[in-house]
């Protein structure tokens, strides 16, 4: 489903908005009202974050609000039983670390399907770090979505693009995830970089939290993920987290 | 057998690059940077004349008739404590921001659990002109309030840890993500056997001098190899160091001792050999505390130093390929450990070396008199003696 709604909204000429939120924030029911909430506002896709203990790759945000899901008891199964709980029709993208995903075991990923999760981003499984768990991936029922750096070199955005699927996921500027002032200045020639090696749409994610910088990003690029900027206003409100992903639409399509 | 296949950076199933997309290029300029430097006899002549003329190597192997006495074997000490800053841990900082330097890396970052490796790094930094930050956990900079003034005397910034167990994980964590954020000019100072590859296998490089040292000393001493090598374990950089020359003399029993904490039955400790079961924290696959949905426990020792939920990947090998044995010993063993070496040979223990103390006084009439019983006193205990004065159970 990822792949066919990105293939349809590159043949649209649309620039996707992804939508990043963390499972069971800011707590497990009003979880299911928000992506429900911002599916209906116009995201194209919504990525689950699975809550994990130890999120090195995460700013302050997504760390608050793994930590707030997992005192509420969340998991990586309570986040496949809330991800059909939605019923939503945007694709979900499972994003998570690949501790909990071992855990879970070989049949995870066939679970998630029928959860109607069409996608998986693992944080810390970078391309050649573990072939045998890549090809159980790869090989799974699930699109596979990687990243992409700005420090990856150009032969390595080659090698990740051809072993993704869905899109690639370009990460705007060195850090963690957390929600930035400006677009990064280096950020159209790596989107560059990339396309002439990629055939997979690009989005781009990491410190974008502003309809200006969402429409910014729309201008280079496939498709624009919001995160830590959506997590903070859904910690305070779902309704005002539902009017912020309204505003990035309508932004992302001026663009 | 334990060697790593060093283009995967693989110990068995264990170790690998569980990192962030950001950080491989880093971890690929630094694997390169250090089999070159190792290469380079201008970068190992310095080490060397540094670690001879700063840190004060060879440390001493020192007789403990006492202690010796009082188990029934003869216990030889492998004095790391003696080293300039009093522990094994400044072996691997000073090699490490000597690398850091010919990297052209001006800025250092480190994680520190019980202070020592934060001190250890601060004091290398001083020393060769680097800026450092040491990521702390609050709770643990309680627990050392010492080491965190040694810290910053020597010019370094010692950053809270306020997030998760507030100790030595969360404060891994921490630094990681400093890194992931400026890596094109920061270098990140691992303290143990941890991490990423090329970590574990650098770091045990770089400790593996205890280990060299100790097993030349032995020979020249008694006449033979040990019978038994014993080393306390946290992320396990002292035992990986003191373990690793032995590894090939298979009739040498290597013994590591985790911190059984308040006890293995009361899931209140640190044994992630014990009791952890194989999965991903810092970069690396290893032995890990985890509940069944894959969430880190929080690990308790009352060392901080051993206060960590995984442990190096090499160990994790050790362990299943049958090469070293893994025990351990409990918080209130371990202070009575520490009480005991101070009283019967005169020498304070770190807390974290008290473990492997405690260990080998519980096992009289294990060894043969003639056997030789050789203990890594990785750090000496003057951190710990406030901490261990304030504690009731505990009567000097």
């Amino acid at each position: 489903m990822l792949n066919e709604t990105m293939s349809s909204l590159r043949a649209a000429k649309r620039r996707a908005l992804v939508c990043y939120v963390t499972a069971g924030h800011p707590d497990p029911a009003r979880s299911v009202a928000l992506v429900q909430g911002i599916a209906a506002a116009g995201a194209d896709v919504i990525e689950l974050g699975v809550p994990f203990s130890d999120p090195v790759a995460d700013g302050p945000v997504i760390q608050g609000s793994s930590q707030m899901a997992l005192e509420a008891g969340m998991t990586l199964q309570k986040t496949l039983e809330l991800a059909a709980a939605t019923r939503v029709r945007v694709p979900l993208v499972l994003f998570s670390y690949l501790n909990p995903l071992l855990a879970a075991g070989p049949n995870v990923l066939q679970q998630a399907k029928d959860s109607g999760i069409s996608g998986l981003l693992v944080t810390d499984l970078p391309v050649g770090a573990d072939p045998e768990r890549e090809a159980w991936i790869g090989k799974g029922p699930l699109s596979f979505v990687r990243l992409v750096a700005p420090t990856t070199p150009t032969n390595r955005m080659k090698q990740i693009a051809s072993h993704g699927s869905g899109f690639v996921y370009l990460i705007s500027r060195l850090g963690v995830t957390g929600e930035r002032s400006d677009v990064s200045v280096d950020l159209p020639g790596t989107v560059e970089r990339l396309r002439s090696v990629c055939a997979l749409p690009i989005c781009v994610g990491f410190g974008v939290s502003s309809a200006a910088q969402a429409r910014a990003v729309a201008n280079m690029a496939d498709g624009v993920v919001v995160g830590s900027a959506l997590v903070r206003i859904a910690e305070r409100s779902v309704d005002e987290a539902v009017a912020f992903v309204r505003s990035l639409r309508s932004a992302i399509d001026a663009a | 057998m334990t060697a790593a296949t060093h283009d995967t950076g693989r110990f068995g199933p264990f170790g690998g690059q569980y990192v962030p997309e950001t950080l491989i290029p880093a971890l690929d300029e630094l694997t390169a940077a250090y089999d070159a430097a190792m290469r380079d006899t201008r970068f190992t002549s310095v080490l060397d004349e540094m670690l001879a003329t700063y840190v004060g190597r060879p440390s001493a192997l020192t007789e403990a008739p006492n202690f010796s006495a009082h188990i029934g074997a003869r216990v030889l000490l492998k004095r790391e404590d003696l080293n300039h800053t009093g522990a094994h841990k400044i072996n691997n900082a000073l090699a490490q921001a000597l690398l850091a330097k010919r990297m052209g890396k001006q800025r250092i970052i480190a994680e520190t659990g019980a202070g020592q490796h934060g001190v250890a790094t601060a004091t290398a930094c001083a020393r060769l002109g680097l800026d450092c930050v040491v990521y702390m956990g609050e709770e643990d900079m309680r627990r050392q309030a010492l080491n965190v003034f040694r810290m910053k005397l020597m010019g370094a910034e010692v950053v809270p840890v306020t997030s998760g167990t507030r100790t030595l994980k969360d404060a891994t964590s921490e630094a990681i993500r400093d890194w992931v954020g400026t890596c094109d000019h920061s270098y990140y100072i691992i303290g143990s056997v941890v991490g990423p590859a090329p970590y574990p296998r650098m770091v045990r490089d770089f400790q593996a001098i205890i280990g060299r040292e100790a097993r030349a000393q032995v020979l020249e001493r008694a006449g033979k190899l040990p019978t038994s090598v014993v080393a306390c374990i946290g992320g396990g950089s002292n035992a990986m160091g003191v373990f690793h020359a032995f590894v090939p003399d298979t009739g040498v029993e290597l013994v590591g001792v985790e911190a059984a904490g308040k006890g293995l039955e009361t899931g209140e400790h640190s044994a992630s050999l014990a009791c952890g079961k194989p999965g991903v924290l810092h970069g690396a696959m290893s032995y890990l505390l985890q509940d069944a949905s894959g969430q880190v426990y929080p690990a308790h020792s009352v060392s901080a130093g051993l206060d960590y939920p995984g442990v190096g990947p090499e160990h994790s090998w050790l362990k299943d390929s049958g090469r070293a044995t893994y025990v351990s010993c409990t918080d209130a063993d371990a202070l009575n450990g520490f009480g005991l070496l101070a009283r019967l040979e005169g020498v304070i223990p770190a807390l974290e070396t008290a473990h492997a103390v405690a260990w080998i006084a519980a096992q009289r009439g294990r060894w043969a008199a003639d056997d030789v019983v050789l203990l890594c006193v990785s750090g000496r205990g003057d951190k710990d003696v406030a901490q261990v004065a304030q504690m009731d159970t505990f009567s000097a």
